[in-house]
């Protein structure tokens, strides 16, 4: 038995190759880099497998300009203290150039919008491979990404004809315009993630934590209150003490209430969650393959 | 769910088809783990009802993908996570169909174990035969064969030890090292989870205790020393200015610290200076950790090389024997140049020779017919434009196995297991 790792042991050493891959497989590679903590975990992967280098990715942050305030304090703190480039793709500044249309009525959202400002953004700087924080466990379509997975030149994702992927011998191989996204923590759980968290000390943003915050109850879950929400009749803007379990726009993220300010309660009540983690989140309640959808477009 | 310490990490494979109730069985291990959220089985009876289903088909669970959920039919592989206090699991959800040997294959490629069900009512039938086959050339260290159903046979003992008899007979000719059998019926959960009590004839553990106990420290190879180096770290910074590491996933054998390492293909030898992670040194290196490695003399090492023992090397050649998967839709082309992954190497090969092509229900060799489709499983010989460092893969499924990609496509058209 002495010659064994423990589960988080091994899942890091996959990780850590699968980024040590992409190193050696691709020219330009980044991380999708949401401030959210699975993105947060493989930026800390990526510092760990090239020590005592730099990290050889930069960083790309999709701004919907529907943030959540604190995630893009953390976001510029992170990439000063690791010494990477940040490339910021703007969605306001693809509706300004009329490349998408802002969508209207009282569940509008610019998540689908992101789509569109990913692609241009991974064209314009010549991207050859996005890493995602994406895990199997998240979401029935995510179940059935490959660690590499493949794009044509429109970004798009052919989930019925993916290549098969055999041990731990990836394929990056592709023509001129197409990319790869790959997801070195997929065979992580959300658990996995948080545990990995509390047992590396990684610094998270606040809103993973308890705070109290000027909500609105929609959907059956609290939705941050911003400039950005439009009220639906009847609704009304309470303070309650909330923490999130996933970090997406303000708009579509609805936190839960809890008074779990520390990591060890946060991650007790992960333990004791009925539901997922994505159970709060709007943009996966539009229909049943909704993920999958958006992920052939060229979504996350 | 379960406060989860550190554990260890299972993977195993499952094929099946509709009717033999795999998906019963995982949907049964995952809701009995309880690793099934509220809102997800709520979405799947939802989805349940759509199809005008009285029950809950926890199929839905696992096919994740439009036309899978609309046609009722596992297509690619899909991973499944649970966990208990004894261990974590990662399952892979592969089709058992013969058009979907791919899937299979790919899904049993990192797996520690097989789980292959066969009905109770129909004993071993063609599929059964498929699948072990198949964990036998991948070397899937453990195979358990479930005899489900059993509920429909009353619980029967002779009719489990005619299963059992049959498929021992059919498993002597294949390379299995572990072999187990558990009758059960993952309808009802008898010993899934708990030993049953409608067959006290049975004295071993349920499948979910075998799962979680089954030794797996011994999956690796600790003898042969291979690390195949996946890129150099230099950082050149003030801090670290001469440093220069290989970085690279330890692939079989234990290093240490002060071994004596010869580099191949040229053979340059040294000492291992230091073994480092960004946690620190260690004083061991195994598999499958990642790690990186400095020597003590300033040697010329670059990606797709390996370090390993003096006394103890790798064949080192151009001509290959291996067993091969097809995995592409058209043959393939004659006389075509292939590039070839194996470890962090590459290099470009011809199909030379097709030696035999395997019947994979019976295991048959067929000498006449050597014409390759999708899925089928031959043995070839290969020859590529330089050396690679090979180990048989019965010995090192990570210094054993290939791929072979069409240079044309950049599909991957091939597997292969090294003989």
């Amino acid at each position: 038995m002495k010659y064994s790792l423990k589960h988080l042991e091994e899942l890091e050493a996959e990780a850590i190759y699968v980024l040590r891959e992409v190193y050696a497989q691709f020219e330009n590679p980044v991380i999708l880099f949401s401030g959210g903590k699975d993105s947060i975990t493989v930026t800390h992967l990526a510092k760990k497998a090239f020590w005592p280098a730099k990290i050889p990715f930069s960083l790309l942050h999709v701004d919907t300009g529907h943030n959540f305030p604190e995630a893009i304090e953390f976001r510029d703190r992170l990439v000063e203290s690791l010494g990477a480039r940040l490339i910021v793709g703007s969605v306001q500044q693809s509706i300004d150039e009329g490349r998408v249309l802002e969508e209207k009525g009282l569940n509008a959202s610019r998540n689908i919008l992101q789509t569109t400002t990913l692609l241009d953004t991974i064209e314009k700087h010549q991207i050859d491979c996005a890493i995602g924080g994406g895990r199997r466990d998240e979401e029935k379509a995510r179940a059935k990404e490959r660690f590499f997975s493949h794009r044509d030149e429109f970004g798009q994702w052919d989930p019925k004809n993916q290549r098969p992927e055999l041990w731990n011998l990836f394929n990056g191989k592709k023509n001129m315009g197409e990319h790869f996204r790959v997801f070195p923590i997929s065979n992580w759980t959300e658990m996995d993630v948080w545990e990995y968290i509390m047992d590396q000390e990684i610094e998270i943003p606040s809103i993973y934590f308890a705070h109290e915050r000027e909500v609105v109850k929609r959907q059956n879950s609290w939705l941050p209150y911003s400039e950005f929400l439009q009220l639906k009749p009847g609704e009304e803007v309470m303070r309650k003490t909330v923490r999130f379990r996933t970090l997406g726009d303000i708009t579509i993220t609805g936190g839960i209430e809890s008074n779990a300010t520390t990591l060890e309660q946060v991650v007790a009540e992960v333990a004791a969650a009925r539901e997922t983690e994505r159970g709060n989140r709007a943009d996966d309640k539009r229909s049943e393959t909704a993920m999958e959808d958006r992920k052939k477009e060229g979504y996350f | 769910m379960h406060n989860q310490q550190q554990t260890e990490l299972l993977r195993f494979t499952t094929a099946g088809s509709v009717d033999d109730g795999k998906s019963t069985l995982i949907g049964r291990l995952l809701y009995d783990s309880k690793s099934i959220f509220e809102d997800q089985l709520e979405a799947v009876k939802l989805s349940s009802r759509k199809k005008g289903l009285e029950h809950v088909e926890l199929a839905l669970l696992t096919d994740g993908l439009r036309d899978e959920r609309e046609q009722g039919i596992t297509i690619d592989v899909a991973y499944r996570y649970f966990a208990t206090p004894r261990r974590k699991f990662i399952i892979a959800d592969t089709p058992g169909h013969i058009q979907y040997t791919r899937n299979m294959v790919t899904g049993a490629t990192t797996a520690n174990l097989a789980l292959i069900l066969v009905d109770a009512r129909h004993g071993m039938i063609e599929q059964t035969c498929r699948h072990s086959i198949i964990a036998s050339l991948l070397q899937i260290p453990h195979l358990i064969l479930c005899v489900n159903k059993m509920d429909l046979v009353d619980y029967s003992e002779e009719v489990y030890d005619q299963v059992v008899r049959n498929f021992r007979s059919f498993a002597s000719k294949l390379d299995i090292k572990d072999l187990r059998f558990i009758p059960i019926s993952a309808l009802h959960g008898d010993n899934v989870v708990s030993k049953s009590k409608n067959m006290p004839w049975y004295e071993g553990p349920s499948l979910l205790y075998t799962l979680e106990t089954i030794h797996i420290g011994s999956d690796h190879n600790f003898i042969d020393c291979r690390f195949p180096v996946q890129t150099v770290i230099r950082p050149h910074s003030v801090d670290y200015p001469d440093y220069r590491g290989y970085a690279g996933r330890v692939s079989g054998g234990i290093f240490k610290p002060g071994d004596e390492v010869m580099v191949l293909p040229s053979g340059f030898q040294s000492k291992i200076q230091s073994i480092d992670t960004c946690d620190g040194a260690v004083s061991e290196a195994f598999p499958p950790m990642s790690v990186t490695i400095r020597l003590e003399d300033d040697i010329d090492v670059s990606r797709g090389d390996m370090i390993v023992r003096v006394n103890n090397r790798p064949q080192l050649t151009q001509d290959i024997d291996f067993m091969m998967c097809w995995l592409h839709h058209l043959p393939p082309r004659p006389r075509a140049k292939y590039i070839v992954r194996h470890t962090t190497n590459e290099a470009k090969a011809i199909i030379k020779e097709v030696q035999y092509k395997m019947d994979i229900n019976t295991l048959h060799r067929n000498t006449q017919d050597k014409n390759l489709g999708m899925n089928d499983i031959a043995r070839v010989r290969m020859r590529t434009t330089h050396p690679l460092l090979i180990d048989p893969y019965r010995k090192n499924r990570n210094t054993g196995s290939l791929i072979l990609i069409d240079e044309a496509t950049n599909e991957t058209v091939a597997a292969g297991m090294i003989i």
